[in-house]
């Protein structure tokens, strides 16, 4: 089977190194950094840390070089979702395309443009520390389903999970997979804007009892939201909040969101806040809280 | 007719420098440097006014001769410091208070029974340096009588304000004005310390529903329910003074911004926490100004 990967940053590279060890499978990567692509070409695409590994695989930047994909894994960043779907989406005309994005919204920019998705949602993280080479930081599980509105069949989704599986990167292929997808960004949008406005850790945000209770506003909110449209959460975003606050778990980590403002890059606010306050708005639900932590760092960037 | 300013900051400056015009004027800084440099180069008003007046500094309150006015202009933060170093003396003297905020007349009753003056000031300027302000929003310093204070006595200091070049009127009660000036600070400076943003057209743009006018017109809702339930009708409207302020031209950059940038401490707790200290007594929801109040006291914690 061939697989493309849209979007070859950190979390894309974990997948396109890991599944180019299977003899079946050929991955592809379509990526817009010319040097990366070109480092990959040259050297294969290495990773290291958590796992080393290296992949060899055909990187380019121009998508119409991609040949028929039985498989795409969209990785890019949410806001270019759309872009790199337009440009890749004749290599998935017979095929399925899956999301393991942060944040709402990216399945529905994607149906937009290919018949047959999946809904995807993914824990490992990394960093690209040089054209190449990504640093693997942390393992974790992949949760895969059809998309509802425009469904990719339940054999796909299960073979896509089983390659993933044998590659090295855990995945469980499930009916619905709204609620890991919540869970994720419940957690995320009740955590990391509140790091990047106030340029705390996460530790230090959970240990401030004034502040600890914000966060638990904004998920409250987004757990009435996600209760609207009957999504049931895997775990109780609470329970993975204060767990992630323990001194040896994740107390120093800086949200990526507050790694972004410091670089003042855009941020992903509007698929995450923004993403509850547009499905809040459709379920009528209200969510007074996201609107405001959306509007601030929408205005934070804004200020750049 | 003697007067001393105590706190020679950008709104200490302009008191200062045009009371000198028209009686003698006694400066109480905090550093003796900056109490030489005003003794020698005298203080420089540029901008709104162009004039240059003599001002007799100290910075050692024992160096004071008696004074018929006071004028506390430091920080809200430094009321306390400037309270205690008149406390025991100057029984002839009235003094004011112009801090933004609401509380600082109690901290300066606690030091002493002088009558006192309320004002609030929406004159604004820029310290170029130790010895010259340019003053930038001649708008008008609005004061009332606190406690039992005579009218006549706010009536003379207003004339004497006028007489100097400044705009100012007095007021039966104050409470609506300084009401007024809370809550359009609670909002805009916590708003711009949060952003990084100027207070700009942002503030009052609402095309968009992620746009920062959205959360600002909350703000200043919330603001006014709990002016409504302390029984103040506001002077103004917060919600049209940000409009206005937001056409002048020229963005505001608010000493609050100004301060996390600095990494110093806000004026948060007697502006913002007085916001929503009065929102718990009088029984009121303000659920987005606690937000705002936690995330700036929050960003100070950062510093450390």
């Amino acid at each position: 089977m061939r697989v493309c990967i849209v979007g070859c940053g950190a979390v894309g590279s974990l997948f396109a190194a890991n599944l180019a060890q299977l003899d079946d499978v050929e991955i592809w990567a379509y990526d817009l950094a010319q040097e990366h692509v070109d480092a990959i070409n040259r050297d294969g695409l290495r990773l290291s840390g958590a796992g080393d590994v290296l992949g060899r695989l055909r990187a380019t930047t121009d998508a119409a070089d991609l040949p028929p994909c039985d498989f795409g894994i969209v990785a890019t960043k949410a806001m270019h979702t759309s872009d790199a779907v337009a440009a890749t989406a004749h290599a998935f005309a017979g095929g399925c395309v899956a999301t393991v994005q942060n944040g709402l919204g990216n399945e529905e920019a994607i149906a937009q443009q290919v018949e047959r998705v999946i809904r995807g949602t993914t824990f490992p993280a990394g960093k690209i520390v040089a054209p190449g080479h990504v640093q693997w930081d942390v393992k974790g599980d992949t949760t895969f389903g059809p998309f509802e509105a425009r469904p990719a069949p339940a054999g796909e989704v299960a073979r896509l999970a089983d390659a993933c599986t044998r590659g090295g990167m855990p995945a469980k292929a499930v009916e619905d997979a709204r609620g890991p997808q919540w869970r994720k960004v419940i957690f995320n949008a009740s955590t990391n804007p509140i790091g990047a406005l106030t340029g705390l850790t996460h530790g230090r945000v959970c240990e401030d009892p004034a502040l600890r209770s914000l966060v638990s506003a904004l998920v409250d909110e987004g757990k009435a939201v996600a209760a609207a449209q009957r999504i049931e959460l895997d775990a109780d975003p609470e329970e993975l909040i204060d767990h992630a606050a323990r001194p040896d778990v994740a107390y120093d980590h800086k949200a990526s969101m507050l790694q972004d403002v410091e670089a003042h890059r855009q941020t992903e606010i509007d698929y995450l806040n923004g993403g509850i306050v547009r499905f809040g708005d459709e379920h009528g639900v209200a969510t007074p809280h996201n609107r405001a932590i959306w509007a601030l760092v929408r205005g934070l960037e804004q200020s750049w | 007719m003697r007067i001393c300013v105590v706190g020679a900051g950008s709104i200490g400056s302009l008191f200062a420098a045009h009371l000198a015009t028209v009686a003698d004027v006694l400066v109480l800084t905090r550093r003796s440097e900056h109490a030489r440099a005003l003794n020698e180069r005298g203080l420089q008003i540029s901008g709104r006014h162009d004039f240059t007046a003599r001002v007799t500094a100290a910075s050692d309150p024992r160096d004071l001769a008696d004074f018929d006015l006071g004028i506390v202009a430091t920080k809200a933060n430094g009321v306390e410091e400037a309270a205690a170093s008149l406390g025991g003396r100057f029984p002839a003297a009235t003094i004011m208070t112009v801090q933004n905020g609401l509380g600082a007349e109690e901290i300066v009753r606690a030091h002493g029974d002088w009558p006192l003056i309320s004002g609030v000031t929406f004159m604004s300027g820029t310290k170029h340096s130790d010895t010259h302000v340019e003053y930038i929003l001649d708008t008008a310093t609005w004061i009332g009588p606190f406690g039992e204070t005579p009218f006549d006595r706010v009536q003379e200091v207003a004339n004497l304000l006028v007489d100097s070049g400044l705009k100012a009127e007095a007021l039966q009660d104050l409470r609506p004005a300084q009401w007024s000036k809370l809550i359009f600070n609670a909002t805009v400076n916590g708003v711009a310390a949060l952003t990084g943003l100027p207070h700009d057209e942002h503030f009052a743009a609402e095309a968009e529903v992620a746009d920062l006018g959205h959360l600002v017109h909350e703000l200043v809702e919330e603001g006014k329910r709990v002016a409504a339930a302390a029984g103040v009708e506001l002077h103004d409207d917060p919600w049209e003074m940000n409009v206005l302020a937001t056409r002048r031209g020229s963005a505001h950059y608010p000493s609050m911004l100004e301060d996390v940038e600095s990494r110093r401490r806000t004026e948060v707790e007697l502006i913002n926490g007085a916001l929503v200290r009065e929102a718990v007594r009088h029984g009121v929801e303000a659920p987005l100004q606690t937000a705002l109040y936690r995330l700036v006291k929050a960003r100070e914690a950062s510093y450390a």
